[in-house]
């Protein structure tokens, strides 16, 4: 479904992501996963337009992609979220799904209930009213996740949807990407929860100073003498699986 | 008068230079080099008076990275304070910079601490019409008191000055000339060699860090403010001989110290200082070649092509 | 507020506005609704771009001044009907919107240099409104003949010399329609996916992009919609006056009045503008009585208290006048305010 090849991309002398080659087949849900400052979210940011890469080619079902605007790339069905969300602080909740679906809906009372069907699926009912601004770190992410649906996208970019959640948030928030997967939408998430990558994963990359240097099921990558020296410099290779590793802070 | 622009040398008598130059299609009047050279001079004169101007209002933009709306009310306002200090107590105008510089940075830190930090909920764009919105106050009070009238201060010495061949420079020309570098280097020793200049130059850089560690950004912001009106304070004096002031006097130059603040890169002095020369050339060969009301295109087109294609300036780097 | 109720208080409030002369009968307070629909119609243009949009424009005198100018140019030099010049005059501001906006919007320009941009634009035009002569009479500015001829007022559009009523209330209804039909294009805007856009542009680029909005095209039709209407007010204006030049055009004077009645009534809200104009318009004409009339008549008081109320809003009242009688309005009816709507609902 999407194909990454050769992409490079440069900020000043700094390589930042470094001739990468990836592939998410239709229907999985294929992880991106590697320490802080990878170049894991700049990568996303060129597969989805944001950034003009400076080499290499971006293709989604068959269709060159690269380099297309954002807005381009969604209304071909490939949609990311932001690691910092990034919410319509002053409209409601409902307002802010609606948005999304006004890709493929006109008329407004029609996206308007579009969205109260996509807050129904993913647990947001209650909150349809609210103003964006006034919901919970777990609520904007939440919401952040029902935009990107709304758009009818085949390809979901998730980029930590579940950082700064607890424990049951991030049991409900699995479901939910299952669930999106189960309807069909092909799924492609950035991640430090390495439980829930470990879970999820049909296949994981691992990034590294802006390379590719691993990839395999979430088991093989594990156990990878590159990645643990990637994330521990010389450590245990159990070390990897544990949640103190995956409650990282924001990736640069 | 018209400030150095009437100070062209005429062209009567001189020889044209040349054959009829052309631009854009449009045949431009050609004239001897001593006449455009004479033009330059008198523009970078100008260009002094507008770098004045501008210097005040990119330091606010380097340190607050807000746009400044009531620099040039500001400027006006210190316009009157100096007249009436000449015409009530007859204080020389470049005597009263003692009493209008400090009292312009006062004004200033109290205009950033009382009204503008307090309103703007610190979003630029909100700043940007609170400031506005005080220019307006400014400007209207100043015509609901003093009225439409055209005031002057009338020194002894305003038409005293050095014949420099091309051009005759006065005195005042002179002194806004030298003010302008003068302030520049004095603003430059300020940002790097004091204390305070250190602590504006981290809020500017960082304002999180420097609130972390121990520095007080609000008082910070209120400084750089009441510096950049001293600033304004300062020029007010050394265009008070050569410039009536009126109410609208600020919009005048803000639109002109704008472009000289994008032109040079915002938050660089050294770029004010250069950007004021290039506009202040500019306008002076625009009214030379489109004449006194079609040159000041100039201005605006500089502008809007800056804003365009360079919006980071020629010097596009923060306060140094 | 209930939808049935919004509609219940729109159908009162066009009514009174439409019934107001009966109860106005001094011609000095129908020129006072005059000048408040004609700041409100100003207020709406930039309003769409502005509130709507937040895209701070600090010169739309740009777009009044080209309305204003093509209006009588077109009639003074080549003698055309007034009511066929009007359409070239809108067209031409929404011609000089796609300009500035498609440059402004394709380099990229938000925030501050978006008002800078638009600040200087208003003042090139200022420059060559007042340098080429030849095209539009230069500083001297534009005088239209007079139509002394009550049989030809209609077709003259100057009210001023018709018959009782047009002379009366003539330019007071055509301020009106403008104002309605402005009013109709924001409520359309706010229940079309343009609208929705618009808003989601205004609050998150990057977001609004991302969710698949071409950000540059929804905001170069909120320009070009926004010029349309601050264009047919300058229409209105070289009608009514009959004369137009450059500091009127194309002065700071329009950019400021154009800005300040949306934000002191409400960003971003339909009602906004005309809130904000009949208050300001309200407390300029009280000040003239009371102060006015210790000190004479001195310009600039009513600029003056307009500037402390725009602050005082900047600093107190986010939502506007609007917000304000939408909470006191929420007090009355009892209703929950927790559930707070859409900016654009209140």
């Amino acid at each position: 479904m999407l194909e990454v090849r050769n992409l490079s991309k440069r900020f000043g002398g700094l390589l930042a992501v470094d001739d990468a080659e990836l592939t998410v087949p239709e229907g999985a849900i294929v992880s991106l996963i590697g320490p802080n400052g990878a170049g894991k979210t700049t990568l996303f940011a060129a597969i989805a337009g944001f950034l003009k890469p400076d080499a290499g080619r971006v293709t989604l079902s068959g269709e060159d992609i690269t380099g297309l605007t954002p807005h381009d790339v969604c209304r071909r069905g490939l949609v990311r979220t932001f690691q910092v969300v990034q919410p319509f602080a002053n409209l409601t909740v409902r307002d802010n799904i609606a948005v999304g679906a006004h890709t493929r809906i006109r008329g407004r009372a029609d996206a308007r209930r579009h969205a109260e069907t996509i807050a129904a699926e993913l647990g947001m009912s209650e909150m349809l009213d609210q103003p964006a601004a006034a919901l919970t770190v777990a609520g904007r992410k939440r919401l952040e996740l029902a935009r990107a649906l709304a758009t009818g996208p085949t390809l979901l970019l998730l980029d930590e949807v579940m950082a700064g959640l607890n424990a049951t948030e991030i049991e409900d928030i699995v479901r939910v990407i299952r669930g999106i997967r189960e309807a069909g939408v092909t799924i492609f998430l950035i991640e430090h929860v390495m439980q829930a990558v470990m879970s999820l994963s049909d296949r994981t990359y691992v990034l590294n100073n802006g390379a590719i240097i691993s990839q395999g099921t979430p088991g093989e990558v594990a156990s990878d003498p590159q990645v643990i020296e990637a994330y521990l410099g010389h450590g245990a290779s159990q070390a990897i699986t544990r949640e103190a590793t995956a409650a990282g802070g924001p990736d640069a | 008068m018209d400030g150095a622009a009437a100070t062209a040398v005429p062209s009567a008598g001189l020889l044209p230079f040349g054959d009829k130059m052309e631009f854009l299609g449009i045949d431009l009047p050609s004239y001897s080099w001593a006449t455009v050279f004479g033009s330059a001079i008198s523009g970078v004169f100008l260009g002094a008076v507008y770098a004045l101007v501008a210097l005040g209002l990119t330091l606010i933009y380097g340190v607050l990275h807000i746009i400044n709306f009531a620099h040039g009310s500001l400027l006006m306002l210190a316009m009157f304070a100096v007249y009436f200090l000449w015409k009530l107590l007859g204080i020389d105008p470049y005597v009263a910079m003692l009493i209008v510089v400090p009292g312009g940075f006062l004004f200033g830190y109290g205009l950033q601490r009382l009204i503008i930090g307090q309103s703007s909920h610190g979003r630029d764009e909100i700043i940007l019409l609170v400031t506005l919105g005080i220019a307006i106050v400014i400007e209207n009070a100043a015509l609901f008191a003093f009225s439409a009238d055209e005031r002057l201060v009338q020194v002894p010495y305003d038409m005293d000055g050095i014949d420099l061949g091309v051009t005759y420079a006065v005195y005042p020309e002179l002194a806004a000339l030298g003010g302008s570098l003068l302030i520049t280097l004095l603003l430059w020793l300020f940002m790097t060699r004091t204390d305070t200049g250190k602590a504006i130059r981290a809020v500017a850089k960082e304002r999180r860090g420097a609130r972390l560690v121990g520095i007080n950004v609000d008082h910070i912001f209120a400084i750089s403010f009441g510096i950049g009106t001293a600033c304004v304070a300062a020029a007010a004096s050394l265009l008070a001989a050569t410039y009536p002031v009126h109410p609208q006097f600020g919009y005048l130059f803000v639109l002109i110290a704008f472009t000289i603040v994008v032109l040079g890169g915002m938050g660089s002095f050294v770029g004010a200082l250069v950007g004021g020369f290039i506009i202040g050339i500019t306008e002076q060969l625009g009214r030379l070649y489109l004449g006194e009301s079609l040159g000041l295109i100039t201005i605006s087109a500089i502008f809007i092509l800056i804003l365009l294609f360079r919006p980071t300036g020629l010097f596009g780097q923060r306060v140094r | 507020m209930s939808e049935q109720t919004r509609i219940a208080g729109w159908t009162v409030l066009l009514a009174l506005l439409v019934l107001a002369p009966l109860a106005i009968t001094s011609g000095r307070w129908i020129e006072f609704m005059e000048l408040t629909l004609f700041v409100a119609v100003l207020g709406q243009g930039w309003n769409i771009l502005g509130g709507f949009g937040g895209q701070y424009s600090f010169g739309h005198a740009l777009f009044f001044g080209t309305g204003a100018y093509i209006q009588a140019l077109l009639q003074f030099k080549l003698g055309w009907s007034p009511w066929a010049t009007l359409w070239f005059a809108i067209a031409g501001g929404v011609l000089v919107g796609a300009f500035v906006g498609y440059l402004s919007f394709r380099y990229g320009l938000r925030g501050s240099y978006f008002a800078l941009i638009t600040l200087a634009f208003a003042e090139a035009f200022h420059v060559l409104s007042r340098s080429l002569v030849a095209v539009t009479e230069g500083g001297r500015g534009v005088a239209l003949d007079l139509n002394l001829d009550p049989d030809r007022a209609l077709t003259t559009f100057q009210f001023n010399f018709g018959g009782d009523f047009l002379k009366a209330y003539g330019f007071y209804y055509t301020i009106l329609v403008i104002l309605m039909l402005a009013y109709a294009a924001t409520w359309w805007m706010e229940h079309t996916r343009f609208g929705a856009q618009l808003v989601a542009v205004r609050e998150n680029e990057d977001a609004a992009e991302a969710l698949g909005i071409d950000a540059f095209r929804v905001k170069l039709g909120a320009i070009c919609l926004s010029a349309a209407i601050t264009a047919a007010a300058g229409v209105y204006y070289t009608q009514k006056f009959l004369f137009i030049d450059p500091g009127i055009a194309y002065g700071p004077t329009k950019s400021v009045e154009a800005l300040f009645a949306p934000i002191i009534g409400g960003l971003g809200t339909v009602l906004g503008p005309l809130v904000g104009a009949l208050f300001l318009h309200g407390l300029g004409e009280f000040a003239k009585e009371t102060i006015g009339l210790v000190w004479e008549d001195r310009p600039g008081l009513d600029l003056i208290l307009f500037g402390v109320v725009l602050i005082l809003v900047l600093a107190f009242l986010p939502r506007g006048l609007v917000g304000l009688l939408d909470l006191a309005w929420r007090r009355l009816s009892g209703a929950a305010p927790a559930a707070r709507k859409g900016k654009a609902d209140a």
